[in-house]
C-alpha cells in the first residue's frame, strides 16, 4: 500500500437551498485500499460520490480524485473512474453486450480490444450464458452484476459502488464482496458506499461514517479498532449510594481492570473483558450499596448504530 | 460524441417510432403524387407564367387536386411530428432509465450528448425529407405522361429538371430540415426539463397545433394580425401599406408561417410569397415572377429566424442541462 491519495476532499459541502446535505467534509482514501463510505440512508453518501465524479457542483470546498480537481477536470476524472450508481440502468433495447459496447465506444477503447474485455468482465460477474440477451429481460440483480461489469469496462483505477449490493441475493452479495477484496492487488482502489456495516467491515481497510453530511469517524479499521481498546474494549459504569473511600483501590486490584475513574456516586470502569461479577462482588463486600452497573462495548457497531438511531 | 451519434441512429433506425414516421412520409409521398397525377395541369399553368414551358418539374410538388392535399403541405405537417417524436424523451427517457448517470461518468462532454443525439435526429430527418422528395421527383421522371398536357414528348416523364428548378428543390429541402430541427430541438428542450415523457411530448405538440392548425391553417394568425392592425381603407397608401406590414410581422410570429412562406417563394415563385397561398389561388395572380436571386433573398430572413429559433431552444436546453445534477434515483 503507496501513500499517495486516490480521493482528498477538502471542507467539501452542498446544499440543497437552505438545506446543508454535505458539510465540511474532510477524508481522503489512500491508492489501492477498500474504503467504506459508511452511513444510514440520507446521510449524503450519494451527493457526495456525485461531487467525486463532478455530476452535481459542490457549494464550496474542494475534491480531488488522483490529483484531479473533479469540479474542473471532470473529463480527466470520469477517464480513470468506473461508477456503478446506486441505481443502475441499461438500454433495455440492446443486450448485455451492446451496452457494455457503447461505454468502451464512449472509452475510445479500439474495438478488438473491446470484445476481449467484455468476454473478460462479464465472465468475472457471471454473466457470460446472458451476454446476447437484451437487458429488458434482465432482473434486478442481473443489472446489477451487469452494472458491476460495466464499471471494469474502462479498466479503471478507481471505482466508486454506490449501495452495490441492493438487490443481489446472499450468494451474489458474497460473490461481489469476494470481487471487491480481490481489487487492490490488482492496482484498483475502491470507494465502497454502503449502509450495511458488516459487509463494509468485512472488505474495507477503511471507513469513514457519515451521519448528516457530517464525518463523524474516518481512519484505518486497524487503527479504529485500537483507538476504541485504547479506552477498553468495555466500559463499565458503576453507581453507588455512597461511595466508599476503599472501594477504587479494592476495583483497580481486580485483574483486567485498566483504568478507574470516580465521579460524584458513579465510577467508570475500563476492562478488557466483562468482570460485572467480579466487580458487584467487591462493591457488595465493601459494603457499599449498589444501586445500578452498566456495560458499555466500544466498537464500530456503537459508533455505527448511534447515529443511526438518531437518524 | 461520435459514438453517441452512431448510437442514437442505430436506435432511431431500430425503432418502431422511426417506421411509423416513415410510413407519414410515404402517405406524404403518396399524398402528392396522386396529387400531382390529377392535378398538375394547373400547377403548370400557374407557373407558366414565369417561364415559357413553367417549372415542369416543381410542379409535381405543388400540385393538389381537389382535396387531395400538395405535396408540401402534408411535409409541413410531416416534418414537424417527426422532429418532436424524434426528440420528446432525448434525455428525460435516460433520466427514467437509470441510463444517464452511467452515460455521463463516461468520459465524454455534457453538450457530447445533446449535440450528439441533436445531429443523429436531424441526419434522420435529412434522410426523411429527402427520401421523399426523391420518391416523388423520381416517380415523376420515369412515370408522368405529360402529353395530354400539351406538351410535345417523345416518351413518358416529365422533362430533367432545370439548373434552378435543383436548386429551388434543395433550397427546399434545407429549409425542411432546418424546420424539423427546430421542433426537434424545441422537443428536446422539453425533455430536459420535464422529468415525464408524456409532458415532453404533449407541450411541443401543443406549441405546434396552435402555430400550424390554430395560426396558419384555420387563419387565427389572420384574424389576430387584422383586430391588431387593421387595414383602414379611408387611410392613404403609405399607412395600408404600414399596416399590411404590420400584420405580416404579426403573421411570423408562428414559425411554420414562416416556412411556409418560404417554401412558396420558392416552389411557387409567381408572386411574391405573400400569405398563404395555394395553386387555386396563384392561377389567378398577377404574373409577378421573381428570380431565383430575388426568391434567395427574400427567404433568407425566413432561414436565419428558423435556424436562430433551433438555435434558442438548443442553447437554452444547453444551459439547464449542464446545470442539472445527474443522480440516478
Ligand atoms: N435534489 C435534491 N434536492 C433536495 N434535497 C436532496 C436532493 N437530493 C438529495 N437530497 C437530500 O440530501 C440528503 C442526502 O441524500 P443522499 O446523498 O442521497 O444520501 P445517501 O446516499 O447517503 O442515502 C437526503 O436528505 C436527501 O433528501
Ligand atoms: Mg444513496
Amino acid at each position: 500500500m503507496t501513500d499517495k491519495l486516490a480521493i482528498e476532499t477538502k471542507d467539501l459541502t452542498k446544499n440543497y437551498g437552505k438545506v446543508t446535505v454535505v458539510d465540511r467534509l474532510n477524508f481522503h482514501v489512500k491508492e489501492n485500499e477498500v474504503f467504506g463510505l459508511l452511513g444510514p440512508n440520507g446521510a449524503g453518501k450519494t451527493t457526495t460520490i456525485l461531487m467525486l465524479l463532478g455530476l452535481t457542483e459542490p457549494a464550496s470546498g474542494m475534491v480531488r480524485v488522483f490529483d484531479f480537481n473533479s469540479t474542473r477536470e471532470p473529463l480527466k476524472v470520469k477517464r480513470i473512474v468506473g461508477y456503478l450508481p446506486e441505481e443502475v440502468g441499461f438500454y433495455d433495447n440492446l443486450t448485455a453486450r451492446e451496452n457494455l459496447r457503447f461505454i468502451a465506444d464512449l472509452n475510445n477503447i479500439a474495438p478488438s480490444e473491446t470484445e476481449r474485455r467484455i468476454d473478460e468482465v462479464l465472465e468475472m460477474v457471471g454473466l457470460t450464458e446472458e451476454r446476447d440477451m437484451v437487458t429488458r429481460k434482465f432482473s434486478r440483480g442481473m443489472k446489477q452484476r451487469l452494472g458491476i461489469a460495466d464499471v471494469f469496462i474502462k479498466q479503471p483505477k478507481l471505482v466508486i459502488l454506490d449501495e452495490p449490493t441492493s438487490g443481489l441475493d446472499p450468494s451474489g452479495i458474497n460473490h461481489l464482496l469476494d470481487i471487491i477484496a480481490g481489487l487492490p492487488k490488482m492496482g484498483i482502489t475502491v470507494l465502497l458506499s454502503s449502509h450495511q456495516l458488516y459487509q463494509v467491515q468485512r472488505v474495507c481497510q477503511s471507513v469513514g461514517i457519515l451521519s448528516k453530511g457530517k464525518m463523524v469517524i474516518e481512519g484505518s479499521i486497524d487503527e479504529l479498532g485500537r483507538e476504541a481498546m485504547a479506552g477498553g474494549r468495555f466500559m463499565i459504569e458503576v453507581e453507588t449510594a455512597e461511595p466508599k473511600a476503599g472501594l477504587v483501590d479494592i476495583i483497580k486490584k481486580i485483574e483486567g481492570v485498566e483504568k478507574i475513574e470516580a465521579d460524584g456516586t458513579i465510577l467508570k470502569i475500563s476492562t478488557d473483558s466483562d468482570l460485572r461479577s467480579q466487580i458487584s462482588k467487591a462493591v457488595v463486600d465493601n459494603d457499599a450499596l449498589l444501586v445500578q452497573m452498566k456495560v458499555h462495548e466500544f466498537s464500530l457497531d456503537d459508533i455505527y448504530m448511534k447515529y443511526f438511531k438518531e437518524n | 460524441m461520435i459514438a453517441i451519434i452512431r448510437k442514437e441512429l442505430a436506435d432511431h433506425f431500430n425503432s418502431i417510432r422511426f417506421l411509423v414516421l416513415f410510413l407519414l412520409v410515404l402517405v406524404a409521398v403518396g399524398g402528392g403524387i396522386y396529387a400531382a397525377k390529377q392535378g398538375i395541369r394547373e400547377a403548370l399553368e400557374a407557373s407558366r407564367a414565369v417561364t415559357e414551358d413553367g417549372f415542369v418539374f416543381l410542379s409535381l410538388f405543388t400540385s393538389s387536386w381537389g382535396d387531395i392535399p400538395i405535396f408540401t403541405m402534408v411535409i409541413a405537417i410531416v416534418i414537424p411530428i417527426t422532429g418532436i417524436v424524434l426528440g420528446f424523451d432525448a434525455i428525460n427517457s435516460e433520466r427514467t432509465g437509470g441510463t444517464l448517470s452511467r452515460l455521463l461518468s463516461q468520459p465524454v462532454y455534457r453538450d457530447s450528448v445533446i449535440n450528439g443525439k441533436f445531429l443523429a435526429g436531424i441526419i434522420t430527418i435529412t434522410i426523411m425529407a429527402g427520401t421523399a422528395i426523391l420518391l416523388v421527383g423520381g416517380f415523376g421522371l420515369i412515370w408522368f405522361d405529360l402529353r395530354p398536357y400539351g406538351f410535345n414528348m417523345t416518351g413518358i416523364g416529365v422533362p430533367f429538371p432545370t439548373p434552378e428548378e435543383i436548386i429551388r428543390l434543395f433550397l427546399y429541402f434545407v429549409i425542411t430540415v432546418v424546420y424539423g430541427a427546430f421542433w426537434m430541438g424545441l422537443s428536446m428542450l422539453f425533455s430536459v426539463v420535464f422529468r415525464r415523457a408524456a409532458g415532453s411530448l404533449l407541450i411541443p405538440m401543443v406549441i405546434f397545433i396552435i402555430f400550424y392548425f390554430f395560426w396558419v391553417f384555420l387563419g387565427f394568425g389572420g384574424a389576430i394580425a387584422n383586430a391588431v392592425s387593421p387595414i383602414t381603407g379611408s387611410s392613404d397608401i403609405a399607412t395600408q401599406i404600414q399596416q399590411a406590414g404590420m400584420q405580416q410581422t404579426i403573421l411570423r410570429l408562428s414559425p411554420s408561417y414562416l416556412f411556409r412562406e418560404a417554401y412558396a417563394v420558392l416552389l411557387l415563385p409567381v408572386a411574391k410569397g405573400l400569405g398563404v397561398i395555394t395553386v387555386a389561388q396563384a392561377r389567378f395572380m398577377v404574373a409577378n415572377p421573381i428570380s431565383l436571386t430575388q426568391s434567395l433573398l427574400a427567404i433568407w430572413p425566413h432561414l436565419i429566424g428558423m435556424v436562430s429559433l433551433s438555435a434558442i431552444c438548443f442553447a437554452i436546453s444547453y444551459i439547464i442541462f449542464m446545470k442539472q445534477e445527474i443522480r440516478a434515483t
